[in-house]
């Protein structure tokens, strides 16, 4: 909306103005307050992705070393880890965000209700949200410890075997499926228990944001259509089904964006959790190797500039690609007043 | 806002109050949820206070609160160096950020110039950047820039934010023309108009934005785990890493060191929710 009005005056002024001095001194003035921000966002994000995709085309290790084309790019595509990562972070982001919007709906929901003490249970649920992914990380590290954490021993007060967690390459369903004596493909396996844990994890700190989101669109619904649907005779499900979620779906198209975005770039607390588990980074066995724990791995890890930063512009296209997916076939089901 | 909400759920429950076993089952699931949410924060403290022994045992409740853990964890790494740098990082960070996003915001929401929408978009363009992309390039550029293992390398690059641009904008385009023409009438300048009669307008914005810069800043680990070198450099987040690995199985040291990190970003959660919920929402629905 705002864009479209500023387009009309810079048009009209335009118009006015072509070839007058006071616009150029005007325009002049107005580049002066954008310069700081212009500065930093023109070092420090346009010249980087340029300079990101020059890297990509040489070998680069500390420093240039020479031109080879496309060549780090072809490398990625048949380099079996770089697909096992992507494998990985489509895990991550399979397994995360659905359950977490999921999860978040029903609690905003069930908190407009007229509910006593709504904003304890809303700041409580912002809890996690707030704090560092690094230190909640550490302690959920230490929550699924496998001798001491807090997981196992509540599996054992229900008399389920404890698990290894975050030192657990095995699939989780090849576990389920497996103390059910039935053998499974490997292609199978499914997400490995030490991946579940991390995206437990990640459930548990994202609830609060979108709750939060949740609620403020939960807020903006009229109260008028509830009142007509209720005159209509509709009850309580049939209420939710055809205002409630129709009249959310901006919002939910919102979360999912950027929970998609976020879940792609995702990288503190998988650091966290498995360069201290003991197993080492992305481990155990890589299977918590995300596409970019690799890119971080390759690059800071083994010195691969050039060949981390041709794996980051493909991520950056995936990425690109799912948010233009996305916003293609999501946009029919958005549901705009 | 609240108010609003309050009439508004009112609407939707008011012939289901009667039913308490439906309210008794949505109560049961929010304290449910509630506690799992709280559960490891509770757990981290609860253990703060334990011995090893107990952290062996699995006892849930320590024998006795003792701050010992604290004392060790303070002493075995330099946290309050950690924090001291955080500290210095963040504020700076804060204050670059409210500098270039005031001037900004005000420039798109109030002065006419060439090129203006264009611009804007191509601000609004770096939110779509992937933070991996321009992580190698960035690390580069800081090193030849003479900046590595510097606070400076830690807060420059964050100090563009078009978010809090955008927020600004937002908010100096709602303040009425009017003001400006009266202002203008009586000579004053758009930098006098911006710092007497707009920022004074703009308190909550201004509060909202350094909050949120605050503690994005305070969080952030891993632009700062390439960018430093020395341990003395190193912010609360990256030291407490570091301090994850070293720890080894004293789960109850870690565990003080955590609690540490967390406690005064959630105090100043507790000062300012009101804010800083709002600025989720306002981030969250605009952005």
């Amino acid at each position: 909306m705002s864009i479209f009005k500023s387009k009309n005056q810079k048009n009209r002024s335009r118009k006015n103005n072509k070839l007058n001095k006071g616009y150029l001194k005007k325009s002049f003035r107005a580049y002066l307050y954008l310069l700081p921000a212009a500065l930093v966002l023109i070092v420090f994000r346009f010249i980087p992705v340029g300079y990101s995709f020059y890297i990509s085309l040489h070998k680069w290790k500390v420093k240039k070393v020479a031109y080879i084309g496309f060549k780090n790019y072809i490398k990625a595509l048949s380099d079996p880890l770089f697909w096992n990562s992507l494998k990985i972070t489509v895990f991550y982001v399979v397994g995360t965000v659905p359950i977490t919007i999921i999860i978040s709906l029903i609690i905003a929901y069930l908190l407009f209700q007229k509910i006593k003490g709504r904003s304890i249970y809303r700041m409580i649920f912002f809890l996690p949200y707030i704090t560092s992914t690094v230190a909640s990380a550490a302690v959920w590290l230490w929550i699924f410890n496998p001798g001491h954490g807090l997981v196992n021993q509540l599996l054992e007060l229900l008399r389920i075997s404890p698990l290894k967690w975050m030192n657990e390459p095995r699939g989780i369903l090849k576990i389920m499926f497996g103390n059910m004596g039935i053998a499974i493909p490997k292609w199978a396996e499914g997400p490995s228990l030490a991946l579940v844990a991390v995206m437990i994890f990640v459930i548990w700190h994202y609830i609060g944001y979108d709750t939060t989101i949740f609620l403020a669109a939960l807020g903006n619904i009229p109260s008028e259509l509830y009142e007509a649907a209720r005159i209509d005779g509709a009850n309580r499900w049939q209420l939710f089904r055809h205002i409630t979620l129709p009249m959310l779906s901006p919002a939910t198209f919102f979360l999912v964006t950027v929970a998609l975005i976020g879940s792609f770039q995702a990288f503190n607390h998988i650091y966290v959790m498995t360069s201290a588990s003991g197993a080492a980074l992305g481990g155990p066995l890589k299977t918590t190797t995300t596409t970019t724990i690799y890119i971080f791995d390759r690059f800071y890890g083994s010195i691969k500039t050039g060949y981390a930063s041709a794996m980051a512009f493909i991520l950056f296209w995936i990425i690109l690609g799912f948010t233009i997916l996305q916003n293609y076939f999501g946009e029919k089901r958005v549901f705009y007043e | 806002m609240n108010n609003k909400m309050k009439i508004k759920s009112n609407g939707i429950t008011k012939t289901k109050s009667k039913f308490s076993a439906s309210r008794f089952f949505i109560y049961l699931i929010l304290t449910v949820g509630a506690f799992i949410s709280i559960l490891p924060f509770i757990w981290m403290i609860l253990t703060s206070f334990k011995n090893y022994h107990e952290v062996i045992a699995r006892k849930w409740i320590p024998s006795s609160i003792r701050f010992s853990n604290y004392v060790i964890a303070w002493n075995m790494a330099p946290f309050p160096r950690y924090f001291a740098n955080t500290f210095l990082v963040a504020t700076a960070t804060v204050i670059g950020v409210l500098i270039t996003s005031i001037l900004a915001g005000y420039a798109f929401a109030r002065m006419d110039f060439f090129g203006k929408n264009a611009i804007f978009i191509l601000f609004l363009s770096t939110m779509m950047i992937p933070f991996q992309i321009i992580l190698i390039p960035n690390f580069i550029i800081i090193k030849k820039l003479g900046l590595y293992n510097t606070y400076l390398a830690m807060i420059i690059p964050w100090i563009g934010s078009v978010f809090s641009i955008f927020l600004f904008k937002q908010f100096f385009t709602t303040i009425p023309e009017d003001y400006f023409d009266a202002a203008t009438l009586d000579g004053c300048s758009h930098f006098r108009f911006l710092l007497h009669i707009a920022l004074p307008l703009s308190k909550p914005i201004l509060i909202t934005v350094a909050l949120l810069n605050f503690i994005w800043s305070w969080n952030s680990f891993l632009w700062p785990l390439i960018i430093t070198s020395e341990e003395k450099m190193r912010p609360i987040q990256v030291g407490l890493s570091y301090f994850t690995i070293e720890a080894g199985t004293n789960a109850h040291q870690l565990m003080a060191a955590a609690t540490l990190t967390i406690f005064p970003i959630v105090l100043l959660y507790f000062f300012v929710q009101k804010q800083f919920i709002e600025g989720v929402k306002t981030a969250g629905l605009k952005g």
